[in-house]
């Protein structure tokens, strides 16, 4: 059983706070979607989360254990993130970024033990890469890469899931197929995963619970029922919405009350 | 055996043919035959002047000729990836100009030192150059968020200074300048077998650091919060691919003087020939860096026979327009360039 302590942490840019303050309590099997406006500090959580940048101050603990003080090695064999942006430069295949996932366990200089093909395997295997293996990263899609920077996440064999925006740029079959498998994996491994997402409809649907961070700080944390309501979506990103019931999955449903022919005929006369 | 190991010796294979034809050509020709025999330990073909041509002139600026190649080759790798950018080369982080700044320094003010069995010049070429990238790592450290294009930046800034500085001592000292150009042409003569040896053990430890972080390195080019996540230490990584590439240019340079470009192409041919995979990329561009060289050196050696011309400048007039060569070739090929892997 996996448990995740996130507490008061607090980092900020040449005097701006961006975090301020932030908890989070998750356990194992839990799927957690980060929501909020742009440059509310949602990247920036997930990044200290990861250790991907220093804390000010705060503390956090996995299955009681300091991540804090963890070394880069034990902290990736603990802790897996998959990143808004990586670098397209390198014309490594499919399966050498995805056996990179097993750098933390079997070090730099090691060859793949059995163990860690059979997991290289079983990551490119329910991502659906197999036909890509051999393939140049720089010959793949959004979609395929989105998925390769998944499995090589999965190949980690993490106890924590960090996702910055997995489905940014993918359709709407990728999105599902993604979310499909990272909470699948979420429930089976009863791993922790965390991942922010812009759809508020797809977080919605997606996530076990949701938090909203607005000014730096937690708005609201809870199911997606109690937090998505029309007055919080107003406050955290400054539009008007209407919020009913899903007709058959039963959750929130976001309906944007944004006129666009108004804009469009105010913009006109001026 | 894999496709890249088959890659790998039939390179290797190459360098010793190109290491045999380099020992029988010069102003004096030696018989092919004759040459095999002595690279295998047999010298028994060989008259006494040839004998002593062989293991006192040719043979020890072959082994420099591979070692300085090697290590500008499997230097040039490390660099490429520190930036993540497919132009750097050995010196650009400053090696080049500290080296020459270190020897200029020595000749103008007649320094005479002698340790580990390296002759002046290499002493005051390898204490400018660490001494520069250890100025340049110092100032990367301090501004601690931008990484590694803060260390090219500041490489670049120091090296225009010392360029400068060199200039200045040469203008205030012409008649010392024929000296100090001489060894900034880069040459492969004059070395002995202890400078030889001295100078193999340093490269060898540039080149072993280097190689032993193949790993690292490939995930090092995915970016630094993938590299971060896949538990790469970025201070220690950066700092073991700085010291090992700068060590290995250290030993170059000492030995050689500056020599151009082989830190750019060895690394680049090597990618096209047998992939990124830093495993099998290093040890490719030390076998691409030694042939280039020993090529060169050849070439330096005979085209105007019996006068020498300056290795360093036949490995630039010869190494562009191939460069180029291949690279058009490539862009015909295929579609992807090769990045800076």
């Amino acid at each position: 059983m996996n448990h995740v302590v996130v507490d008061q942490f607090k980092f900020g840019y040449t005097g701006k706070m961006v975090i301020d303050g932030v908890s989070l309590d998750l356990k194992s099997g839990e799927v957690l979607v980060l929501l909020g406006a742009n440059g509310a500090g949602k990247t920036t959580l997930l990044r200290l989360i990861a250790r991907q940048i220093k804390l000010e101050s705060g503390s956090m603990s996995l299955n009681d254990c300091d991540v804090i003080t963890l070394s880069r090695p034990k902290l990736a064999q603990q802790i897996a993130l998959m990143p808004q942006h990586e670098n397209r430069t390198s014309m490594l295949t499919v399966l050498d970024v995805v056996s990179l996932g097993r750098m933390p366990h079997c070090g730099w200089w090691a060859p793949l033990s059995k163990i860690d093909q059979s997991r290289v395997r079983d990551a490119i295997a329910t991502t659906g890469l197999e036909s890509l293996t051999d393939r140049s990263i720089l010959e793949l899609s959004g979609g395929e890469w989105r998925r390769m920077i998944l499995a090589r996440a999965i190949a980690q064999d993490a106890s924590v899931l960090i996702l910055d925006e997995p489905i940014a740029g993918l359709d709407l079959k990728y999105q599902y197929e993604v979310l499909d498998q990272v909470r699948h994996l979420t429930k089976q491994n009863q791993l922790v995963t965390i991942v922010t997402l812009h759809d508020l409809n797809m977080a919605a649907m997606f996530a076990d619970r949701i938090a909203i961070l607005h000014n730096s700080k937690l708005l609201a944390i809870g199911k997606a029922e109690d937090v998505l309501t029309s007055e919080r979506i107003r406050q955290a990103f400054g539009v008007e919405v209407s919020v009913v019931e899903h007709p058959s999955l039963k959750t929130p449903l976001i309906i944007p009350l944004h006129d666009f022919s108004k804009m469009r005929t105010g913009v006109g006369h001026e | 055996m894999s496709k890249q190991l088959n890659f790998l010796v039939i390179a290797w294979s190459f360098l010793v043919l190109a290491s045999i034809v380099s020992l029988f050509v010069g102003a004096i020709t030696i018989s092919p035959l004759g040459a095999a025999k002595f690279l295998l330990g047999d010298s028994t073909g060989l008259t006494g002047t040839e004998r002593t041509i062989m293991l006192e002139l040719r043979l020890p600026r072959l082994i420099t000729a591979i070692l300085v190649g090697s290590s500008l080759g499997v230097a040039g790798v490390g660099f490429q990836a520190l930036f993540r950018n497919p132009l750097a080369d050995p010196y650009i982080i400053g090696a080049s100009s500290g080296a020459a700044l270190g020897v200029t320094i020595a000749i103008v003010i007649g320094w005479q030192a002698a340790m580990f069995g390296l002759r002046t010049s290499a002493i005051a070429a390898l204490l400018g150059s660490l001494a520069v990238v250890a100025v340049v790592m110092a100032i990367g450290a301090l501004s601690m968020r931008s990484g590694s294009l803060s260390l090219l930046l500041a490489g670049v800034a120091l090296s225009s200074m010392i360029n400068s500085i060199v200039s200045l001592l040469m203008f205030w000292n012409d008649e010392k300048v024929i000296v100090i150009f001489a060894w900034l042409m880069g040459s492969l003569a004059s070395n002995d077998w202890q400078s030889i040896t001295s100078t193999s053990l340093i490269a060898l430890v540039g080149l072993a650091v280097i190689w032993s972080i193949s790993r690292p390195l490939d995930a090092y080019l995915l970016g630094d919060d993938a590299s971060q996540s896949l538990g790469l230490n970025l201070v220690l990584f950066r700092l073991l691919l700085v010291a090992g590439a700068s060590i290995a240019t250290g030993a170059a340079v000492s030995s050689a003087g500056i020599i151009g470009f082989v830190g750019l192409i060895a690394p680049h041919m090597a990618r096209w020939t047998i992939g990124p995979k830093h495993f099998w990329l290093v040890p490719m561009s030390a076998c691409y860096g030694g042939i280039i060289l020993i090529v060169a050196d050849a070439i330096a050696r005979t085209i105007v026979s019996p006068t020498e011309l300056p290795v360093g400048s036949i490995t630039a007039l010869l190494g562009c327009p191939f460069f180029v060569g291949l690279l058009l070739l490539r862009s015909r090929t295929s579609t992807v360039l090769g990045g800076a892997s």
